[in-house]
């Protein structure tokens, strides 16, 4: 077996996805067609994540492969090194479980065509950014994976809705490709080396490594999700079919996480401290905000592609608190840090990918993705409502679920911060250690509301209340990833023993082997400092529960009647009464919402003895969209306006232009030199 | 040998919380009773009203769902997990390492998660703006609760609850302000956590301020019982919190003999009648403050602890 084997196979399998999207395009429109394809995606992904796993635990074969394609004087370079194979991990995993979800879920699709040839290549696009290993190659499986991802947010453009989405989606995502083609015009210098080990061997200079810092911030940040360039986001992923949606948010943000932490870690060179401090602050805001919009939201969807913001922003303050450790060379600290935000990666790929299908399911058994017209799912659709109980419980970083395992591991990364000598750190560190817990907390409050709106209370429309049960393949994928979800959070320490290699590569080093401690706990630093083991905990609990329900039901009654709703005895008739998703979190809303949304609750009361409805509106203002967005796009329109006139001038004056222009580029040269 | 003497001690901690908790309630209504020159129910009527509860039936509603039903077991069961992995009477038991104080944080989130949802679950309004404010108190506690918690982590260099304790124990401890910050905001981090006065009233039933009672408000028989034990069990685990970090005297160190665990144990009931009367006092001398009050309550608790954590850099030029 050579080197370049794990390597080989990949491209093999992406070459097959795409022929896969061809033979798709043709079989497509056939009912029978649907499911094959999404069958034949479905064993690809998992044969390519088999084969990324195995890379993974065998960093011995990373040799490069040359293939002679692109750009004649570079060829296309291709490498599977541990960072690469760990994030061909999560995306594969990711793709395999979105295509054996729209098995089931794609029977429903109005316009397949639409939606099977770019899932497809889709799929590929993302393997070819994690395999590309020369900069060509890496912004041209990039502005692929975009665009057909985009192609997916348009599949179903009659909506004016996604239409929009599609335009901004598109805006952003040209932004960010170019804010990326600098970075790497930027890191491969005046010689032009533009394979990743020749930058690698061409450390950039300190002024420009800063600026490459900047803007892989903000190429890889605005596919990411950070703010302030999320604000495509929460329209171009619910925009999008349910397991695309989850595939964008669940697996795409990971490339984009893959491209920043491929430049800042690996390509730059060593980190000055204060970057750190950057992208901790960027990273805070994101996740704060994040969750406020979600809080704030009342479309199902949209509620998962904001708190995808969040999750964003909590691995990013991870990835900046290793680049503020490994800025002072504390390897062991920026390990930790690192690996937090990597087992984040992996886990929120798992449980934003459930619950996107979870809502996926939602909005086909009844229409609607408005929480305010849904509830009492829990009867209706009693296993998707078991699975996305999980999944909220996980997302909510609730132990011993595995969302609270990374969350254990980032706080541990934050209490290491003393050892840092700037004082800006040390001050910067708990704060937004601070902020994290806020978010986190705030995060359990949004899921609570998401799950209590959507499957507990009672219906709030006959859609809601005539649901039934999604299909079977949409009901096992959810519930497998249910189950990881927990098994990740009850036996982290093998998770964390496969990330080494990464570590390894970036850091020259690894945390302990967690599999060997005694009782599988997680001890990420020394056995004198903090433990945790999800395992223990869980079966504690799940014993307490069983005791506390033994000994109830065998010593005490277990008598029950049912009756008509309590309500201290004057229960409302109209399901419309009840806690509404606005309603729940008003009060977080009168908290947070009026500095930082500037919300506003309007209250019109009829005159007495009018009998008109009293009316309450609340108004939201989107602070980040009316002070960054509306600017730029009135600037863009006023300088268009003005730029009309050259459109109509005749032959002479543009031919003076072009001569003009030639002339002043020719100074510039001369005069730069 | 030792492993078994271990696990006795380690059961004993778990069936000694669960004992003591609503002796804790019942101690507090009583002097609540005796400063107002009432004479106050006895101190095992809480005992007395969870065995009644006990034997009652259930009443369920309609349309409860069997999440509504599973919540109290699932709610007490981490409750108590919970207070049993804070050092009572001993440090360092056999499984007090599963859990580091985040941990335990974390677990009473578990339980306030499933509370809230089980709120929700019935669909009348009483439940509904139980769990919202419930959660809207939720979220400005727990960040507080971690900023406390990472002071002390940055103290004593452990977010253990044993290694803490010891740490307080130790000679070089000292005065500091840090310390002083943290106390204040863990009282209030457990006022509001327990539902007490001003933050809420445990006492009432039927008042638009409620969170907790109106959360809880179409539970009935043992499901009720369970909530109660539960939440009886959550103000034991915040006063043996305080009195295991602030006041670790009298804990015994592992592998301590009988006579050290009888003392530690005497210890621990003597500071939980403390610091139950002294939150009765408070709880009589305060009047209840309007819910929206309530996140400047809390955070005045998050900025100290976020102060005590700067502080700690201030006054020691970086640990």
């Amino acid at each position: 077996m050579t080197a370049s084997m794990p390597v080989a196979l990949s491209l093999l399998g992406c070459a097959t996805l795409l022929s896969l999207s061809v033979v798709a395009a043709i079989v497509g429109r056939s009912r029978v067609g649907t499911p094959l394809v999404y069958w034949a995606s479905f064993g690809l992904s998992f044969g390519l994540c088999a084969n990324a796993a195995f890379a993974l635990l065998h960093p011995g074969l990373a040799e490069p492969l040359v293939l002679p394609l692109g750009l004649p004087w570079i060829g296309a370079h291709f490498r599977i090194d541990a960072l690469a194979a760990f994030f061909l991990v999560v995306t594969n995993f990711g793709g395999a479980a979105a295509s054996f979800y729209a098995i089931g879920y794609g029977r429903h699709e109005k316009s397949p065509g639409r939606v099977l040839p770019f899932f497809a290549a889709f799929l590929a696009a993302m393997n070819l950014v994690l395999l590309s290993d020369d900069a060509f190659t890496f912004l041209l499986s990039w502005e692929f994976m975009s665009l057909m991802s985009w192609a997916l947010v348009m599949a179903h453009h009659r909506s004016p809705d996604n239409a929009r989405a599609g335009y901004v989606y598109l805006l952003m995502a040209s932004l960010g490709t170019f804010a990326l083609l600098l970075t790497f015009g930027l890191l491969s210098g005046s010689v032009g080396g533009y394979g990743f080990d020749a930058i690698r061997a061409n450390r950039a200079a300190a002024p420009y490594a800063t600026l490459v810092l900047v803007l892989t911030l903000v190429g890889a940040g605005s596919k990411a999700g950070l703010v302030p360039l999320h604000a495509w986001l929460p329209l171009a992923h619910p925009a999008a079919p349910s397991h695309v949606s989850a595939i964008m948010s669940g697996v795409m943000t990971k490339v984009a996480i893959y491209a920043f932490v491929r430049i800042a870690f690996d390509l730059i060179g060593p980190p000055e401290w204060w970057w750190g401090l950057l992208v901790l602050i960027v990273g805070g805001a994101t996740a704060l905000l994040g969750v406020l919009y979600a809080l704030f939201e009342a479309d199902m969807k949209r509620v998962l592609a904001y708190s995808t913001v969040e999750n964003i922003g909590f691995i990013f303050v991870g990835l900046g608190l290793s680049l503020a450790f490994a800025g002072g060379r504390f390897a062991v600290a920026a390990m930790v840090a690192f690996t937090a935000a990597l087992f984040h990666v992996f886990n929120h790929a798992l449980f934003k990918s459930l619950l996107f299908f979870g809502s996926g399911a939602v909005q086909d058994a009844t229409g609607e993705r408005d929480m305010e017209k849904l509830g009492g799912l829990i009867h209706r659709m009693p296993t998707t409502a078991v699975a996305m109980l999980g999944g909220a419980a996980a997302i909510s970083a609730l132990p011993p679920f595995n969302g609270f395992a990374s969350e254990w591991m980032t706080f541990q990364a934050v209490l290491l911060s003393p050892q840092l000598p700037q004082w800006g750190l040390k001050l910067v560190v708990p704060a937004v250690g601070a902020l994290l817990a806020l978010s986190v907390a705030l995060a359990a409050a949004c899921f609570v509301r998401f799950y209590g709106i959507v499957f507990l209370s009672r219906p709030r429309s006959i859609a809601a209340s005539t649901a039934s049960e999604t299909d079977a393949f949409s009901r096992t994928v959810m519930l497998a990833l249910a189950f990881l979800c927990l098994l990740a959070g009850i036996l982290p320490g093998y998770i964390l023993d496969a990330m080494t290699p990464v570590t390894q590569g970036l850091f020259g080093g690894h945390l302990p082997r967690q599999s060997s401690i005694a009782w599988l706990s997680l001890v990420p630093i020394a056995k004198a400092r903090s433990s945790y083991n999800g395992l223990l905990v869980f079966l504690f609990v799940i014993a307490a529960a069983a005791m506390a329900a033994t000994a109830v039901h065998r010593f005490a009654s277990r008598a029950f009647r049912r009756a008509p709703i309590w309500d201290c005895g004057c229960p409302e008739a109209s399901p419309l009464a009840q806690y509404s998703a606005g309603s729940f979190s008003q009060p977080i809303r009168r908290v947070f919402g009026t500095l930082l949304f500037g919300a506003r609750e309007e209250v019109e009361m009829p005159p007495p003895g009018a009998l008109g409805p009293a009316r309450l509106s609340v108004r939201l203002n989107d602070v980040i969209w009316n002070t960054l967005y509306l600017p730029v796009a009135e600037g863009v329109r006023v300088a268009t306006d003005r730029l009309n006139v050259l459109q109509f001038l005749t032959i002479r004056s543009y031919l003076s232009l072009v001569f003009a222009a030639l002339v002043v580029l020719l100074l510039v040269i001369a005069l730069w030199r | 040998m030792a492993l078994i003497r271990d696990l006795l001690v380690q059961s004993a901690e778990m069936i000694l919380v669960l004992a003591l908790s609503p002796f804790v309630t019942g101690l507090i209504r009583k002097v609540k009773a005796r400063l107002v020159r009432r004479v106050g129910p006895p101190l095992i009527q809480p005992y007395r009203e969870l065995v009644r509860l006990l034997r009652k039936e259930v009443v369920l509603a309609d349309n409860a769902s069997w999440l509504f039903r599973a919540a109290p077991y699932l709610v007490f069961a981490t409750t108590w997990v919970a207070a049993a992995l804070v050092p009572t009477f001993a440090v360092g038991l056999l499984f007090s390492w599963s859990a580091d104080l985040i941990a335990i944080v974390a677990l009473l989130g578990s339980a306030r998660f499933f509370l809230a949802l089980a709120g929700m679950d019935v669909g009348t309004s009483f439940g509904g703006i139980g769990a919202s404010r419930e959660v809207m108190i939720a979220s400005l506690a727990e960040p507080a609760m971690i900023m406390i918690i990472f002071s002390l982590a940055l103290l004593a260099g452990s977010t253990q609850l044993s290694t803490i304790a010891a740490y307080m124990l130790s000679p070089h401890v000292g005065l500091r302000v840090t310390l002083a910050m943290a106390l204040v905001a863990l009282i209030m981090v457990g006022i509001a956590e327990n539902a007490r006065i001003p933050v809420d009233n445990p006492a009432t039933h039927l008042e638009l301020t409620m969170v907790h009672e109106a959360m809880v408000l179409e539970y009935s028989g043992r499901h009720l019982a369970l909530i109660e034990l539960s939440a009886a069990l959550k103000l034991l685990l915040y006063l043996s919190l305080i009195a295991c970090v602030f006041v670790p005297w009298g804990l015994a160190p592992p592998g301590a003999t009988w006579s050290a665990y009888t003392l530690g144990a005497a210890s621990y009931v003597a500071k939980l009648t403390a610091g139950a009367a002294a939150l009765a006092v408070f709880e009589t001398a305060i009047a209840k403050m309007r819910v929206f009050r309530v996140p400047s309550f809390l955070g005045a608790a998050l900025m100290l602890g976020l102060l005590g954590t700067l502080f700690l850099f201030v006054s020691r030029g970086g640990l």
